[in-house]
């Protein structure tokens, strides 16, 4: 089950002597197939190089913060009365979310490569935040697209990409949202390939990405396994993580993928409900397809064509899902639920007012499938939630719904 | 600036490609209209114009008739673009092209008719598709070849479909006498070239720099007409040059070093400025200049 991908950045085996569904590859235009490969041939010879790992996980250590703390929520586990909860604390790392942990290795990959220009796309602003962090600390130019869209939900994010150096390109075709971003990103890697080394922010898009992007995240698995056997000498039962791409999600569970007693469980956002249609829930309500240089389940038209996904949260805003959910998915190795946005900005405000602690909207949709789930369990089994970022950057949309008599400043104004 | 060599003419390669693998029974891609329009073409020491123009762009009414004329106006090629909603190798005039068509209602079906209605006062231009995988996975892999060679489609160009994931693709292709025109970029290196070139079939599309269509420069002096010289050493195939030709200035500055120039944005463009008369007068122009390319020596 870790043995993928294959050399063709394939997820997935042959059923009963029949192909099976397979998910990943590299479907994108010619002008693209060879830089993939020298970024491939780069990335596996960076994995054995002891030089590459030493400052990778020194910047690890000293700069992003880690190891995150893996901490036991009392008072939520109290609340719900059943299961313990425990959350992994990537809101923790430097830039208040997981996303710095790839946007570290693929810097550092892209200095080794010769690259001084980094291109990213990015939803929330997080993925933004991290690689233009990264970029300023390595010395490296910095630009950002970002749907207009989201622009307009994610102010601090972009204010602080641009104190941070970073360019902001603003998106305005399509819906404006992260796929669009990443058409874009893609259009000036294929205008600017000598010097330009485009950092994907999730478990998708062409081959080696996936892979390289969950091995550059699968520190928040290592750890998790590593402080839960120090401290109750076995594994967890469940682990909950949000899936938009899924980076944070196939972080988390790659260190568990053969450990058949823990299961493993991703969030979907489910937007109004998968009923209304307006959701981002690929796997649950998509169909498999081919977009942004991998085959993997996609929101599309019965014409093939792209649609629209619906979050509230940014970070979810996205029709597709990492090829190797598609593959978890379909193999049952992993369950996806969908969690609407009602459902999310509740376990907001429940984690605000039992723990203290200000989730992303992203990360409250699997904190709210934790506490359903835990609800129903005795209070023998144990439960991690990769709480993935933190919600500073989300405090408009929230105060908007959860405190409308209390509207924050700029609203005043506007 | 010379014409082709002569001594590695397209006539010439392809009869030797003939030979070696047209293969008993199947519908052959050898004897097709792209075959016999590159040959008369060469014969006549003339670079075919190869028009892109996006299916139900801007309305399929407009889009049908547009096409229907081309031919006239001096098309020798048409590329027909099959629209999708996020087509990242293409530069803002096509996106634009595709989403006015998605928004009025083209299908992938529709796009198939558009052919269907076009061969019935047509039957000797060629006709290339060209888009990306999506929908024609949803469509049916099988179905769509079997349509659009129904439909009388000579030709598909397939964006992010490399050779790599496209051996099934291309074998049902062939038998169904579809070409599989591929992509040579200027990134793509040489010990590339011989996978690409090997499922390659009805001509080689080569993209002028590295960019999205559209994009606003093209240089013939340094190394693309280099790299056009060395590609003509390894495949019989005629070769296009796409991205960046915009006027008859440029049309014929390719023409003068390729076996067809491929127009694309610009007609696009000029199809939303100033509708199908004004596309058939830039596609008039065009044809002209490549015309006279290769007289002016």
């Amino acid at each position: 089950m870790t043995d993928f991908p294959d050399a063709n950045g394939f997820f997935g085996d042959a059923r009963d002597g029949e192909p099976g569904p397979r998910y990943g590859g590299r479907y994108v235009a010619e002008t693209l197939m060879p830089l993939i490969g020298e970024i491939e041939a780069a990335y596996d010879a960076a994995r054995v190089d002891p030089d590459f790992q030493a400052r990778f996980q020194a910047l690890q250590q000293d700069y992003v913060g880690r190891a995150t703390p893996l901490y036991f929520a009392e008072r939520l586990t109290e609340h719900f009365g059943g299961a313990q909860i425990y959350l992994k604390r990537e809101d923790l790392t430097h830039t208040g979310a997981h996303k710095i942990n790839n946007a570290l290795g693929q810097a550092l990959l892209a200095l080794r490569m010769g690259r001084r220009r980094l291109i990213a796309e990015t939803g929330a602003g997080m993925h933004g935040v991290a690689v233009a962090t990264v970029a300023a600390r390595l010395g490296l130019t910095c630009v950002v697209y970002m749907g207009a869209t989201d622009i307009e939900r994610q102010q601090p994010n972009v204010q602080r990409m641009r104190l941070l150096g970073a360019e902001i390109v603003p998106v305005h075709n399509g819906t404006a949202t992260l796929k669009d971003a990443m058409n874009e990103a893609l259009r000036d890697w294929v205008a600017n390939v000598d010097d330009t080394f485009y950092i994907i922010g999730t478990v998708a898009g062409p081959a080696p990405y996936p892979r390289m992007v969950r091995d550059f995240q699968s520190v928040i698995g290592r750890e998790t396994r590593e402080q839960m056997l120090t401290r109750h000498a076995r594994l967890p039962d469940t682990l909950i993580a949000c899936v938009g791409g899924g980076s944070n999600a196939m972080g988390m569970f790659h260190a568990f993928l053969d450990d058949a007693t823990v299961s493993l469980v991703g969030t979907e956002a489910a937007g109004d409900g998968l009923e209304s249609g307006r959701h981002a829930a690929s796997l649950n309500g998509g169909t498999p397809g081919i977009l942004h240089g991998n085959r993997t389940y996609l929101l599309q038209s019965d014409d093939g064509q792209i649609q629209d996904a619906h979050s509230i949260s940014a970070g979810l805003d996205y029709p597709g899902v990492g090829p190797e959910h598609a593959y978890l998915h379909d193999s049952g190795r992993a369950s996806y639920v969908a969690v609407t946005d009602d459902e999310a900005l509740a376990a907001v405000s429940l984690c605000c007012q039992l723990e203290g602690i200000l989730p992303a909207l992203e990360s409250a949709h699997a904190l709210h499938e934790a506490g359903r789930l835990a609800a129903t369990q005795p209070a023998d089994q144990i439960i991690v939630v990769c709480l993935s970022g933190r919600g500073d950057k989300d405090m408009t949309t929230i105060t908007r719904h959860l405190m409308p008599e209390h509207p924050t400043s700029e609203e005043t104004a506007a | 600036m010379s014409a082709p060599d002569s001594s590695h003419s397209f006539a010439e390669r392809s009869r030797a490609d003939t030979l070696a693998t047209e293969a008993p029974g199947a519908r052959s891609t050898r004897d097709s209209r792209l075959a016999r329009r590159f040959a008369a073409l060469h014969e006549a020491n003339r670079a075919a114009l190869v028009t892109y123009v996006m299916a139900g762009d801007p309305d399929p009414l407009a889009s049908r008739e547009l096409m229907a004329r081309l031919p006239a106006a001096g098309a020798d090629v048409i590329e027909l673009g099959m629209p999708f909603s996020d087509p990242m190798a293409d530069g803002v005039a096509i996106q634009r092209a595709g989403q006015r068509a998605l928004a009025n209602g083209q299908t992938l079906a529709g796009t198939l008719d558009q052919v269907r209605d076009f061969r019935q006062q047509d039957d000797d231009t060629p006709i290339v598709l060209m888009g990306y995988l999506n929908p024609i996975q949803r469509f049916g892999e099988t179905r769509f070849l079997e349509a659009a060679s129904a439909a009388g489609v000579d030709g598909l160009i397939l964006v992010d479909l490399p050779p790599e994931h496209a051996a099934t693709l291309t074998a049902k292709a062939r038998d169904l006498g579809l070409s599989r025109i591929p992509l040579v970029a200027p990134t793509t290196p040489a010990e590339r070239l011989p996978a690409l070139l090997a499922q390659g079939d009805g001509f080689v599309y080569r993209i002028a720099f590295n960019g999205v269509t559209g994009s606003q420069s093209l240089d013939l002096e340094g190394p693309l007409g280099d790299a056009l010289a060395q590609l003509k050493q390894q495949t019989p195939l005629p070769i296009a040059v796409g991205f960046g030709v915009r006027d008859a200035e440029s049309a014929a500055a390719v023409a003068r070093v390729a076996d067809a120039v491929v127009v694309g944005s610009a007609l696009v463009e000029r199809l939303v400025e100033s509708g199908v008369e004004g596309a058939l007068e830039l596609t008039t122009s065009l044809a002209g200049a490549i015309a006279q390319a290769r007289r002016q020596g």
